[in-house]
Order: C-alpha cells, then sequence, then structure tokens
C-alpha cells in the first residue's frame, strides 16, 4: 500500500520516468529492426555469413550490460548525451534475439514452397516479399517481443549512467535503502514490459498466415 | 523443342550427368524413367535452370536456355512437383493467379482464369477460397497443376507429380492428365519411377540409369524392348503392363 500512495505522490514523475523509459526501448528496438531483420535475411540467404555474425551477436549478448555502458562513455559524440549511449547498448543486446529469429524464420520455409515459386520464375524480390517474409512474420516478431522485453529490463540500468527512465527510482531506492522507491521503479518497468509483450502478441496473431 | 546436347552435370567430381543427348518433340508427353539417382530430376531441372550444366548446352524453343532472360524462361515453363510447394499463406484463387497477376494480366483477367483452370482440374470454384492445408493431396495436386498452367506456358515440367498420392486418387490424376494433355497438346516432361505410369502417360519413354540416357522408346516397343536394362523394368512390373501401355494411346 505504501508503494501505491508513493506512486500516487510522485506521479508527475513516474510518468516523467516511464516516458524517458519507453523513448530508449522503443529507439532501440526500432535499431534493432532496422539492423537485425536485414541481416537475418542475409544470413538465411548467404549461409558462409551465418556463424560469424550469430557469433558476433552471442558475443555482445554475454558483456555485462554495466561494463558495456562504461566502455562507450569515453567514446566522442556518443558519450556527450547518456541517451544517445543508452539507445547503443541497448540496440546491440536487442540484437541477437531479431537476427536469429529471423534468420531461422527464413531458413524455415519449407524447400518446397521456394522451389515451386523458383522453378515458376518468381524474382529474388518476389519470393523475399511474398512468400519468405510473410511466412516467416510470426518467428520474427516473436524476436522482437524477446527484444522488448529485454530491453525494458536492461534499460534500467541505464539509469547508473544518467540515461534515465525508471532506473532512476531503482538506484535511488537503492541509496536510500528504501524498497517503496525501488518498486516505484521495478513495478513499472515490469508493466511495461508485459504490455509490450502482449501488444507485439497481439500483432503477431494478427499477421499470421491462416 | 526441348533439346539436350552434349550435357553433363558434376558436383564436386561426381558424375550426376554424362553426356546427355535428347529431344523432346511439340506436343509429346516425354517421360524420364529411372531409379533414384539415376538423374531424372536433375535432367528436368536443367530445362529450367534451376540446375545449370557443367558442359553441353540446352536449348529451349531453339534458344540456348542460359541466353535467355531466366525469369522469362521459368514463366514459360510450367513446373509440378511431388510436394507440391503450394504457398501456405495464399488461398487456391491467389496460388493458381500468382503467375498471371505478376504478369499483370489485370485483375478481372486473372479472375477469369483462376475459373477456367479450376474447372480444367476438376476442382469446383467453391474451393477457390480455401487454404492450402484445408485440401486432400489430390486436391492439393491439382491446385499444383492448375498454378503451373496459370500463365499458359507451351512447356510443363513435372517431377513425380502424382508419387505421394493413394492408389486411387493417383488413376484418377493420371486419367485426368491424359485427357488435359489430349486438349491443351502441351510439350510435357514427367519424371517418374513408376514403368506403369510412364507407359500410360509417356508418347516416349527415356530410360536412364546411373547418369545415362539407356534408350528412348514408345511404351509399345519398350515392352518389347531385349534392352537388358528395358526388360528388367518390365519384369519387376510383372503383368498387365500391356493395357497399361494401351489406355494411354486410346
Amino acid at each position: 500500500m505504501n508503494v501505491i500512495r508513493f506512486l500516487l505522490q510522485n506521479r508527475t514523475q513516474v510518468l516523467e520516468l516511464t516516458g524517458e523509459h519507453l523513448w530508449l526501448v522503443g529507439w532501440s528496438t526500432l535499431f534493432a529492426m532496422l539492423i537485425g531483420i536485414p541481416l537475418g535475411i542475409l544470413i538465411a540467404h548467404r549461409k558462409q555469413l551465418n556463424k560469424p555474425v550469430l557469433a558476433a551477436a552471442n558475443i555482445i549478448q554475454t558483456i555485462p550490460s554495466l561494463a558495456l555502458f562504461g566502455f562507450l562513455l569515453p567514446v566522442p559524440w556518443l558519450g556527450d548525451r547518456a541517451e544517445r549511449l543508452a539507445i547503443l547498448a541497448l540496440t546491440l543486446y536487442a540484437l541477437l534475439p531479431i537476427i536469429r529469429n529471423t534468420y531461422s524464420g527464413i531458413l524455415g520455409v519449407d524447400p518446397a514452397v521456394l522451389e515451386a515459386g523458383k522453378g515458376m520464375g518468381l524474382t529474388e524480390s518476389q519470393l523475399l516479399f511474398q512468400v519468405e517474409l510473410p511466412l516467416a512474420i510470426s518467428m520474427i516478431l516473436s524476436g522482437v517481443r524477446v527484444a522488448i522485453v529485454i530491453s525494458v529490463g536492461l534499460a534500467t540500468i541505464a539509469a547508473a549512467i544518467g540515461a534515465g527512465g525508471l532506473g532512476e527510482f531503482i538506484f535511488r531506492g537503492l541509496a536510500m535503502v528504501d524498497n517503496r522507491v525501488i518498486l516505484a521503479g521495478a513495478i513499472p518497468a515490469a508493466v511495461l514490459a508485459l504490455l509490450a509483450d502482449f501488444g507485439v502478441g497481439w500483432v503477431e496473431r494478427r499477421l499470421k498466415p491462416r | 523443342m526441348i533439346e539436350f546436347r552434349d550435357v553433363s552435370y558434376s558436383v564436386n567430381g561426381v558424375h550426376v550427368l554424362a553426356g546427355l543427348n535428347l529431344h523432346v518433340a511439340h506436343g509429346e508427353t516425354l517421360v524420364l524413367l529411372g531409379r533414384s539417382g539415376s538423374g531424372k530430376t536433375t535432367t528436368l531441372k536443367l530445362v529450367n535452370r534451376l540446375v545449370n550444366p557443367t558442359s553441353g548446352e540446352i536449348r529451349v524453343n531453339g534458344e540456348r536456355n542460359d541466353q535467355t532472360d531466366l525469369i522469362r524462361l521459368r514463366r514459360g515453363i510450367g513446373y509440378v512437383i511431388q510436394e507440391v510447394g503450394l504457398f501456405p499463406h495464399f488461398t487456391v484463387a491467389q496460388n493458381i493467379g500468382l503467375v498471371p497477376k505478376i504478369e499483370r494480366w489485370g485483375e478481372e483477367r486473372v479472375r477469369t482464369r483462376v475459373r477456367e483452370l479450376l474447372q480444367l482440374v476438376g476442382l469446383g470454384e467453391e474451393l477457390a477460397v480455401r487454404y492450402p492445408r484445408q485440401l486432400s493431396g489430390g486436391q492439393r495436386q491439382r491446385v499444383g497443376v492448375a498454378r503451373a498452367l496459370g500463365a499458359d506456358p507451351a512447356i510443363l515440367l513435372m517431377d513425380e507429380p502424382f508419387g505421394a498420392l493413394d492408389p486411387l486418387t493417383r488413376d484418377e490424376l493420371q486419367r485426368e492428365f491424359l485427357l488435359l494433355q489430349q486438349r491443351l497438346q502441351k510439350t510435357v516432361v514427367f519424371v517418374t519411377h513408376d514403368l506403369r505410369e510412364a507407359l500410360r502417360l509417356g508418347s516416349r519413354i527415356a530410360l536412364m540409369e546411373a547418369g545415362k540416357l539407356v534408350t528412348v522408346l514408345t511404351p509399345h516397343e519398350f515392352l518389347k524392348s531385349s534392352d537388358p536394362w528395358a526388360s528388367a523394368y518390365v519384369h519387376a512390373f510383372g503383368d498387365g503392363l500391356e493395357s497399361a501401355a494401351n489406355r494411354g494411346s486410346s
């Protein structure tokens, strides 16, 4: 009950920090999709590239987030604004699930369907946009879902470098040894993750080939 | 119509096909008969360049097929495979109308064509809105044939199209294929390992073994042939082959 009273009393700040949080997650997910989906398509078609690309994405994933934020801090233009840095780091973390799911989604298309399409004289881009992507779309979106849920959680750490977001409450609460304040950050973050998961899941179901 | 000149194909030093010379005449059904691994599917795929030869050339309508535009070449050749490969996210009508549509036929003309083709392969118009997974195996293969005929190609390549069907459905589709072929007079290259099917459907049978063309014979010649491979086939399939050969020509 204390937590709820605290949230209500500080609702302007809660909303503001939630907005910042969404801003970080939104941009980074968008960038990760813009990079990850084409990359996933590429490595599904050029098999020799799949190992190095997936390995790189895997390695990024294993870098502890706090360390990654720290590494990037001295980088010129990036380090000037904490949000830029946070968005870049979150983008990097979101890549793996998006690349991997795009890759498996495209590889999962029935080879007979592709052969028939090729044999009928579909061009590579017709095959991609009319056959491969529509059939892989729900797989790709479930990758995006995972990426968003990861990002919502990781974005709380961005507060450590001053990028804002709900992590502010969490770090402040930790410093003050006040659970109410920690939960004021953690609960809205969890709600965001659930809502995003539900939202993308809904889109996924709508786009699913019948 | 289709001509193979000294065609060889090898992958990683393994000869899949060696020194193939073969001519397929306009309006005939040439059956490529052979065991798995004999090179018959490769031969078929050489025509629409799903496979490119290591040496030699293939002519389609008198033109070398590696000198014509690949997409144009393929759109002029219908392709039917055993697994059918219907687009699962498209309805029956969308599957059949895809090539006409990307050839910019116009909506009305595509719709008329789809209706025509459904009728041609013996499917009711009510199936047009169904998805492939809502169809039986026989219906699916009928849609596969209709799709291959979509933009009215002069050539049809068929790779064991009826191989996965139950015997009754297969019999039905073979019979319909003969009727269809009487009407349409397409140039057909048909791959099978079933001698009975070859005798019934083929105007000529090209027997293949281990990457080589053994002989090309009409169904009746095939039954009487003294060629060891041909007679081995006739033996393996046993009695009652005469009637298969007769039904094809009647």
